[in-house]
């Protein structure tokens, strides 16, 4: 589903990822994890496009993705969130998700000049929103939401995509333990769909029992892979990150 | 039946509007810092006036090229822009409207500082239009571009300028380009301001560089903010308020300007968001007051249905 190889970013000297190299296997719920500071987000930011890589590549389903702009990589069925939310505040919770269906339903000129405001369109919108149990809240102006509901928001917005991989950036911190739980359910029915999820995390505890697979990353570096159960044991991984408490 | 001076009021009021609303598609719907509005304006009102005076185009015949030329300009002047964000865009739109005001100037094809006089008087059916009717028509496009301006921001066109305006970063992972749809921003704008200045050139039938320049630009930012960015009642309303101004406080002579500034310095202190913007303290009133207004009603039916 996604390759990276020797993905590599620079900022004037300091080397924020350093030649990565990752295999993501389609239906995979796959982890990134690591101390802060390691490269994870800017990581995500490469592969959604967000900045361009200084050397290596990322091929999406076997096509190189690495020179595209943000919006041609979400096109491609890139879904992502942000660790720092960026909802639309002005927005009601249904223009969000609506937003997030625009590349559906408003690619080229004419298209962009119907109505959102069709039945059809607003059914899909409700649908993505009964998903992520945010029918509710459905008029609310996005602004006034706590933060787990943006969180689901986000992640309803990507949706719209109808995306082959979800990047989440740390979507599951800053929720309480019942707003966690409700969105590692969210995330295994994504996944039961057939969507390939990457997610970055924290929460060691969520990491291990939610994913198939993790990478860990330190300074920029990948400094291993495997089952939640072989990085655990992993002595690099001990030391770099986890502390001698979690080896006990 | 309308006095000559309430007359040019009134058309004045409503081609500003247009202008305004021009401006509030840019900067209001896709939050595109624009102080060179007067650019399209003018684009619109010297094609038209050449057209007519020079090429003999009737008003009808100019009008679609005079507002196509417009959004052309739109168009060219929005691909710089898209280079840049916020406060350098807003500076470089100054820059902007200063190129285009010294180029009517100083090339020999615009009439120099002197601009382009006898600008012809419209005529329909074979007939001038009079004043009154000149308002008519002035009133059927301010109409026309409330309706148009109103559809595109229920449009997914509307959605994505305002997920533009939100978040750049965001709109581009949900697959929508954000520079293609700043465009469509400043060349729709755009073709609404010149509608402005093809109406104002007919109106005046004398137009010089000057009436294009930064300060009227300026006049109509003024006017979208001090109605409330983003709404097409506060770009309405603040066009018609400060057309109005000065001439309500033309008692006043020498101070005219002070009183139009000092109104303009108090607005934005207390209440940002404009007067009719979403969540002014007006807006909000009224809004309540339309509620209370319907529950009443409700409530004197029901209550003379069953006493």
């Amino acid at each position: 589903m996604l390759q990276t190889r020797n993905l590599t970013r620079r900022f004037a000297g300091l080397t924020a990822v350093g030649g990565v190299d990752l295999d993501v296997a389609a239906g995979e719920i796959f982890g990134v994890i690591g101390p802060n500071g390691a490269g994870k987000t800017t990581f995500f930011n490469l592969l959604s496009g967000v900045f361009p890589c200084t050397a290596g590549e990322i091929l999406f389903k076997g096509q190189p993705i690495h020179r595209l702009p943000p919006h041609r990589i979400a096109r491609l069925g890139i879904g992502r969130t942000f660790q720092i939310v960026r909802p639309f505040g002005d927005l009601s919770v249904i223009e969000n998700v609506l937003a997030g269906l625009g590349a559906r339903f408003c690619t080229g000129v004419l298209p962009a000049l119907g109505s959102h405001h069709r039945k059809r369109h607003r059914d899909a919108a409700r649908a993505l929103l009964a998903r992520t149990a945010l029918a509710p809240y459905e008029a609310e102006i996005a602004r006034n939401l706590p933060l787990g509901l943006l969180r689901r928001l986000e992640i309803a917005r990507a949706l719209g995509l109808q995306p082959d991989l979800l990047l989440l950036d740390e979507s599951f911190s800053g929720l309480s333990h019942k707003e966690a739980a409700s969105l590692v359910e969210l995330v295994r029915e994504l996944r039961r769909d057939g969507m390939t999820i990457l997610l970055i995390e924290h929460n060691m505890q969520i990491t291990m029992q939610l994913c198939d697979r993790l990478a860990v990353l330190d300074r920029g570096e990948k400094i291993a892979e495997g089952t939640p159960e072989e990085i655990r044991r992993n002595k690099r991984v001990i030391e770099a990150y986890l502390g001698q408490e979690a080896h006990a | 039946m309308l006095d000559a001076y309430t007359i040019t009021i009134l058309s004045l009021m409503g081609i500003w509007s247009i202008v305004a609303l021009g401006l509030n598609v840019i900067t209001g719907y896709a939050g595109q810092f624009n102080l060179g509005i007067g650019v399209y304006m003018g684009t619109g009102a010297y094609t038209t006036a050449m057209l007519t005076t020079a090429a003999g185009f009737s008003f009808w015949e100019a009008l679609p090229l005079a507002v196509a030329a417009a959004a052309l300009m739109g168009f060219i002047t929005g691909l710089p822009a898209l280079r840049v964000r916020e406060d350098s865009l807003a500076v470089l739109t100054i820059g902007m409207v200063f190129v285009f005001e010294s180029l009517l100037v100083y090339l020999p094809y615009f009439g120099g500082p002197l601009g382009i006089g006898r600008i012809a008087r419209v005529s329909f059916g074979g007939d001038a239009v009079g004043k009154e009717g000149y308002l008519l028509i002035i009133l059927a496009a301010l109409a026309l571009t409330i309706a148009a301006t109103l559809y595109l921001k229920r449009a997914w066109i509307g959605l994505a300028w305002e997920s533009v305006r939100e978040n750049e970063l965001a709109t581009s992972v949900i697959g929508i380009h954000p520079a293609r749809f700043k465009l469509y921003a400043f060349t729709i704008g755009a073709a609404f301001a010149g509608l402005g200045g093809v109406l104002y050139a007919h109106f005046t039938r004398y137009v010089t560089p000057y009436d294009f320049g930064f300060l009227p630009s300026i006049y109509v930012l003024a006017m979208v903010v001090l109605g409330g960015l983003g709404t097409i009642r506060g770009a309405v309303f603040g066009a018609c308020f400060l057309t109005l101004l000065p001439e309500l406080f033309r008692f006043v002579q020498d101070y005219r300007n002070l009183i139009y500034g000092m109104a303009l310095v108090l607005l934005m202190l207390y209440e940002p968001r404009g007067l009719l913007g979403d969540g002014s303290f007006v807006w909000r009133h009224a809004k309540a007051a339309a509620t209370r207004l319907r529950a009443l009603l409700w409530h004197g039916r029901q209550y003379a249905a069953n006493p």
